[in-house]
């Protein structure tokens, strides 16, 4: 395995080795947000939700973003996605503007958003039909089996979303995401909702599951260990309205990760602390 | 109470009684009370018309009454013309309902989802058809008579037009309430059309659109009714109500009252039980 946790392409030679300043390889990277705004319109004017966001993300970078809610974290992402649209700068993926949804930036759902009527089989087929509408049928019912496998789910292949449990269904999710092969994944607090093991047991397969197919992960989250142990770096927000990136941290631990091993890693708890003191004192949410 | 329980020893050697009795143990003590409910309805009816306090007849002259026991008894016989059996009758006027119904379900679904899916269509025609939905089926009835001239025809555009609006609305309103999660879906995987309307579109309407298909028959139904007593000279349940009156058979009218109230009904039922297999309810 490559424990090179970020591939860095056409990277200009002058560039010092720092995250912080993406706008000028704006030509360069994979994913690229460059000075992007997006206001809602309300009653009283337009409301900024977020400002000034600048970042770049590299092809195979596994990305977190966290932030306290009403940040924005999910507006960035919707921009990515291509269901809304930036009020100013531009989001562009391999140097083109991203205008509307495709199957290239596949969104996991934050509640799966199965469709309850089709079976655990059916609802990935749906999207690998519509993504290869041309691949001979038993080549399309291949890939959903092989997918289904990925994530531990052939006997549950017949079963309809409501007879499994919400650990099995974000698999169905995961699975119908991968199965589509997509440039980008986005994940929307796909873990939220389930208990600590699942949770755990999940985080692990998505690793393992990403280390194979290296597709770039953009992923909210809330939890800072998940992201400690999933990211390569993470994107920590200020607070709204008019949120941007606070601060990017990057993490190094080697990959593939053990989640033991990490944690017994003196720089896990300085990561950690250090998020944590962004997030509670210095970008505090102010509960009043 | 009544507490009347099947004697379980009676019928214990007889073989053929044997699902009866099951059935009634399993489902007695649900038919009781609408039992004796119907019971008490036809004595006091009975009573009131023995009393003299109205010149409506009693259920029983149903079967004292030579005309009427010979319809109930006869309901297949044909002497051409209107004179024909209460079979045929109502026959005559279940076909006009199915086929305003199937019209009216045809454009009411197709129309919807086409509103449904568009903001500004919805905008548009939402005042249109509140308004058009307020007027009665018996309103429909000279505009059909002018518009189409004759009496079948003008017949079935008022079964249309009375059992589009809910099916209309409801379906409209199944496809706006689609949730966004699987529209988002459907705009991720670029869904083709059919693919939208066959795997989200439609399984998730089809409560409502059954919604309002229910609603719908029983309008139907209710507007045949009304439409053939006012349009003269046709077979059908609803003229023959309006001959009784006029020649003062007044128990053949309770017949076809009953007739009526009795395919409602079995009409009713049969859309649930169609609900049921297509679209059953989902927590």
């Amino acid at each position: 395995m490559k424990s090179t946790p970020v591939k860095l392409r056409a990277r200009r030679s002058t560039y010092p080795e720092s995250w912080h300043y993406p706008s000028n390889s704006s030509n360069q990277g994979f994913l690229v947000f460059d000075q992007v705004s997006k206001g809602f319109p309300t009653a009283k004017g337009l409301y900024p939700v977020l400002e000034n966001v600048n970042l770049t993300i590299q092809e195979g970078e596994f990305v977190c973003f966290i932030g306290h809610s009403g940040c924005g974290k999910s507006t960035l992402l919707s921009l990515v996605s291509g269901f809304q649209q930036p009020s100013g700068g531009s989001v562009t993926l391999k140097g083109q503007p991203i205008l509307k949804p495709g199957p290239d930036r596949m969104v996991v759902f934050q509640n799966y958003a199965l469709l309850p009527w089709r079976t655990v089989f059916e609802n990935v087929y749906l999207a690998v039909k519509a993504v290869w509408p041309n691949k001979p049928e038993a080549h399309k019912r291949a890939i959903v089996r092989e997918h289904l496998a990925m994530v531990g789910l052939t006997e549950a292949a017949d079963k309809r979303p409501d007879q499994i449990s919400g650990g099995m269904r974000q698999r169905v999710s995961i699975a119908r995401a991968l199965a589509i092969r997509p440039e980008v994944l986005i994940l929307d607090e796909p873990f939220g909702a389930l208990d600590a093991i699942t949770k755990e047991e999940l985080q692990e397969e998505l690793l393992k599951i990403w280390n194979e197919h290296r597709c770039t992960v953009l992923m909210i989250t809330h939890d800072i260990d998940e992201a400690l142990f999933l990211a390569d770096r993470l994107v920590m927000m200020t607070n709204g309205p008019a949120a941007t990136i606070g601060e990017i941290m990057a993490i190094p631990f080697e990959r593939p990760r053990n989640r033991d091993q990490i944690m017994e890693d003196p720089q896990y708890y300085q990561l950690r602390n250090y998020a944590l003191d962004f997030l509670y004192h210095r970008f505090a949410h102010d509960d009043e | 109470m009544v507490t009347q329980a099947p004697s379980r020893n009676q019928a214990q050697g007889t073989s053929i009684l044997a699902p009866v009795q099951r059935f009634w143990q399993k489902r007695g003590a649900d038919l009781i009370p609408p039992i004796i409910g119907i019971a008490v309805f036809l004595t006091v009816w009975q009573l009131v018309s023995w009393s003299g306090a109205t010149r409506l007849p009693g259920p029983l002259s149903l079967w004292t009454d030579t005309r009427t026991r010979e319809l109930l008894l006869y309901p297949f016989y044909d002497l051409g013309g209107l004179d024909k059996g209460l079979f045929w009758q109502t026959l005559a006027s279940l076909g006009r309902v199915a086929k305003g119904y199937t019209a009216a379900a045809v454009v009411g679904i197709s129309l919807g989802v086409l509103v449904g899916t568009s903001p500004w269509l919805n905008k548009a025609t939402y005042p249109i058809f509140q308004f058009l939905r307020m007027v009665a089926p018996l309103a429909w009835v000279p505009i059909a008579l002018v518009a189409l001239q004759q009496n079948q025809p003008a017949a079935i555009f008022v079964i249309f037009i009375t059992a589009v609006w809910p099916i209309l609305i409801n379906t409209i309103e199944g496809v706006r309430q689609i949730p966004e999660d699987y529209n988002n879906v459907a705009k991720v995987l670029q869904l083709s059309r059919k693919d939208y309307y066959l795997n989200i579109l439609f399984p998730s309407a089809l409560p409502y659109i059954f919604t309002g298909l229910r609603i719908a028959i029983g309008l139907a139904w209710l507007a045949i009714i009304a439409a053939e007593i006012v349009m003269s000279g046709i077979v059908g349940i609803g003229f023959f109500i309006w001959d009784a009156y006029q020649q003062n058979y007044i128990s053949e009218i309770i017949l076809a009252v009953f007739y009526i109230g009795f395919v409602g009904l079995l009409l009713d039922r049969l859309i649930a039980f169609l609900q049921m297999k297509i679209a059953p309810a989902r927590k």
